[in-house]
């Protein structure tokens, strides 16, 4: 179970033959996710990791049957590429790609209005179901499969707060990175209805930066509607304003976006919030545990 | 990035965006020459660094003469300018645009912006202009307007001149201002902006409406397709350190503390910030590495931080994802052997190849102090620096 993917989901990778391609391929496979094909263009007919390569993403569509999408284009045209999974109709897309002009992106998300496909990212470290199916560049091992979910604006941030979730013995259904950039496919409110639904996930972490306000929607929308507890944390609590600190979109600017108007507007929601990036694992379990829901979340 | 008044006014010229006559001078003669050529009653002296709030710093002024032309710019240049967007330090002044007097008669606000919350870019405008847009949105956000735009169709005619009648306009001057948000507008998508701000749009006596100021902040990210753009970058504006990250396209950001960090990730190298000072310790930057950095880049990153006088301690936290640690432990290395290490060295691996990464640390011979998390390696690092 988990949102997103499972262990059926069957997993095309857009760019196949770049090298960060190859090498998360390799990992991917090696997860057990079901790569069954790879797209380059002029590359067609060939073969990479044992897995046959495809000219356009229609063909290795309808060669393989594959539903989901995984993108690692260069910047320049990872647009283009999301552009031809959405025709292609795959239920999911997930990009990679760091460091797409944003407005290819406003562009990109006007041409998905009322299409099938939704879009993960980009500038994200993609998707991972537990044990069943890993898809992006997150390194496996530090996932255990369990009953909490995880969604995040960082990569690097998710991999710390699954790492200290599956140290503490507390395993995660499915951990959704939806990228750093301003605008992008799929934001925290859209991760937190599949897992509202899910029955697996008993409990959620929600991991946050500065700029924006997508950290203050979420907050009203789980104030209304979130079943399950949810905890959190924001990064950038000492960042200084006007400085893009890395990711486009976390910027603090005319005095909003900042860390501490989103965590306030989390605590109002009632989501814990951990107060140092150290201690978002400890959190969740002091928060399974007011709730009784310790003993059903600790899987080994 | 970011360019200067004089190079933003050039760039709405060629898109029919009506600016002030006016030229560059970086020397009083060259002031007192453009003045001349411009033979205006009244000659504003404008101030170029890359900051908002120079009028109020006295970085405008208004000469009603030549010779007051060449007092002002004798003032200004190498003057600081502090401004609220400067920070303490300010910023110098190397860079005048001496431009002819307008007769105001009322000044409004207009920009371009990508909003986030539709995933569009929006045309924002309010009659209250020349004052800070921020101040006006608290005060009284019923005067500012927002015009959502369609990517397929571009801004609309009915919407260019809507804004135009909602900023109480002179209805005689509607059109011209619609036409003037048209070239906005084309200027914002052709150049890949991030932001365009006009602050003061103004009307004039002989029925102008005009650019008085202009703001630009151009996406990084489509620089690589815009090399007039590229050109117009002034370094003088920039921390040096900054622009030697820039070359390798490393995310750095100067802060005022002494803990030097290289991070990978934006969210954890902001968390890494904030861990530091959580122990009582001053992160002397932020730098994200990026995910696919070759070791020459981490190498490259390192040295950064190793020639930073400021850094009396140093630490590494990765958590490998797209990253690999054992090509952060080579450029660790590299840059060590380089520059030799003389401050103390904190190293948090996690994640892709770790076992690699630290057996190639182990085998180096570097005094390097491991940390098991993060929490840990900060603590480390602000004991040592002490």
């Amino acid at each position: 179970m988990g949102i997103y993917i499972d262990k059926d989901t069957k997993v095309l990778v857009q760019g196949i033959t770049g090298s960060t391609a190859l090498f998360h391929t390799k990992q991917m496979i090696e997860y057990g996710t079901k790569i069954v094909g790879g797209v380059t263009p002029g590359k067609g007919g060939t073969e990479v990791e044992g897995v046959p390569v495809f000219n356009t993403v229609e063909e290795a569509v309808k060669a393989t049957g594959a539903n989901v999408s995984v993108i690692y284009v260069p910047a320049p045209f990872a647009a283009d590429a999301i552009l031809e999974a959405v025709d292609a109709e795959l239920d999911l897309t997930i990009c990679i790609t760091e460091h797409i002009p944003v407005l290819d992106m406003v562009k990109v998300v006007r041409y998905m209005e009322g299409k099938k496909t939704r879009l993960i990212g980009p500038n994200c470290p993609g998707v991972i179901t537990a044990d069943e199916c890993k898809i992006g560049i997150m390194p496996g091992y530090i996932h255990t499969k369990g009953h909490v979910g995880v969604v995040s604006r960082s990569g690097t941030l998710t991999y710390e707060a699954v790492h200290q979730l599956s140290t503490e013995g507390i395993g995660q259904t499915t951990a959704v990175g939806i990228g750093g950039d301003p605008v992008n496919g799929t934001n925290f409110i859209d991760v937190l209805k599949e897992f509202n639904e899910d029955p697996e996930t008993l409990a959620v972490v929600m991991i946050g930066e500065i700029g924006g306000t997508a950290e203050e929607e979420a907050a009203e929308w789980v104030k209304a509607n979130m079943k399950k507890p949810v905890t959190g944390f924001i990064g950038g609590q000492t960042a200084p304003p006007g400085k893009r600190m890395g990711h486009a979109g976390a910027i603090i600017s005319g005095g909003k976006g900042t860390a501490k108007d989103k965590i306030a507007a989390m605590e109002a929601a009632g989501i814990r919030v951990a107060e140092t990036p150290s201690v978002i694992g400890e959190t969740m379990i002091k928060v399974l545990k007011e709730k009784g829901l310790y003993e059903k979340c600790k899987t080994n | 990035m970011n360019i200067h008044e004089y190079q933003g006014k050039q760039l709405l010229r060629e898109f029919g965006v009506e600016v002030p006559k006016g030229m560059v001078a970086f020397s009083p003669e060259e002031a007192v020459k453009a003045a001349k050529e411009l033979g205006s009653a009244v000659t504003v002296v404008k101030a170029q660094i890359h900051a908002g709030g120079r009028g109020k710093a006295g970085g405008v002024k208004l000469a009603k003469s030549i010779d007051e032309v060449r007092d002002y710019a004798k003032e200004l240049l190498g003057k600081v300018l502090v401004t609220h967007q400067t920070g303490p330090e300010g910023k110098e002044v190397k860079r005048l645009y001496i431009e002819e007097g307008s007769d105001i008669l009322k000044e409004y606000y207009i920009s371009l912006v990508v909003d986030r919350s539709t995933d569009r870019v929006v045309l924002m405008g309010s009659e209250e202009g020349g004052m800070d847009i921020e101040e006006v949105a608290e005060k009284t956000p019923e005067k500012i307007f927002k015009e959502v735009i369609d990517p397929v169709i571009g801004l609309a005619g009915f919407q260019a001149r809507r804004m135009a009648f909602n900023m109480n306009i002179p209805a005689k001057l509607v059109n011209k201002a619609a036409k003037l948000f048209l070239g906005l507008y084309e200027a914002f998508i052709s150049k890949d902006a991030s932001i365009v701000e006009i602050n003061p749009l103004v009307v004039t006596g002989d029925d102008k409406v005009m650019a008085l100021d202009a703001k630009f902040n151009f996406d990084s990210n489509a620089l690589y397709r815009h090399a007039d753009i590229v050109e117009l970058r002034d370094f003088d504006e920039e921390d040096p350190k900054e622009i030697e990250a820039s070359k390798y396209d490393l995310s750095y950001v100067s802060l005022d503390g002494n803990i030097g960090c290289m991070v990978n990730g934006a969210g954890l190298a902001m968390s890494t910030m904030d861990t530091i000072n959580f122990y009582g310790g001053r992160p002397a930057n932020f730098l994200d590495v990026g995910g696919g950095a070759t070791a020459e880049k981490v190498t490259e990153a390192f040295k950064i931080i190793l020639s930073d006088a400021n850094v009396k301690g140093i630490f590494v936290n990765i958590f490998g994802g797209i990253m690999k640690c054992d090509i952060i432990a080579e450029g660790v290395i590299q840059a060590t052997k380089q520059l030799g290490l003389e401050v103390p060295l904190v190293v948090r691996l996690e994640g892709t190849n770790v076992d690699a990464g630290k057996k190639l640390l182990n085998e180096s011979g570097l005094n390097i102090t491991s940390a098991d998390s993060m929490a840990d390696g900060a603590q480390k690092i602000v004991e040592l620096v002490g």
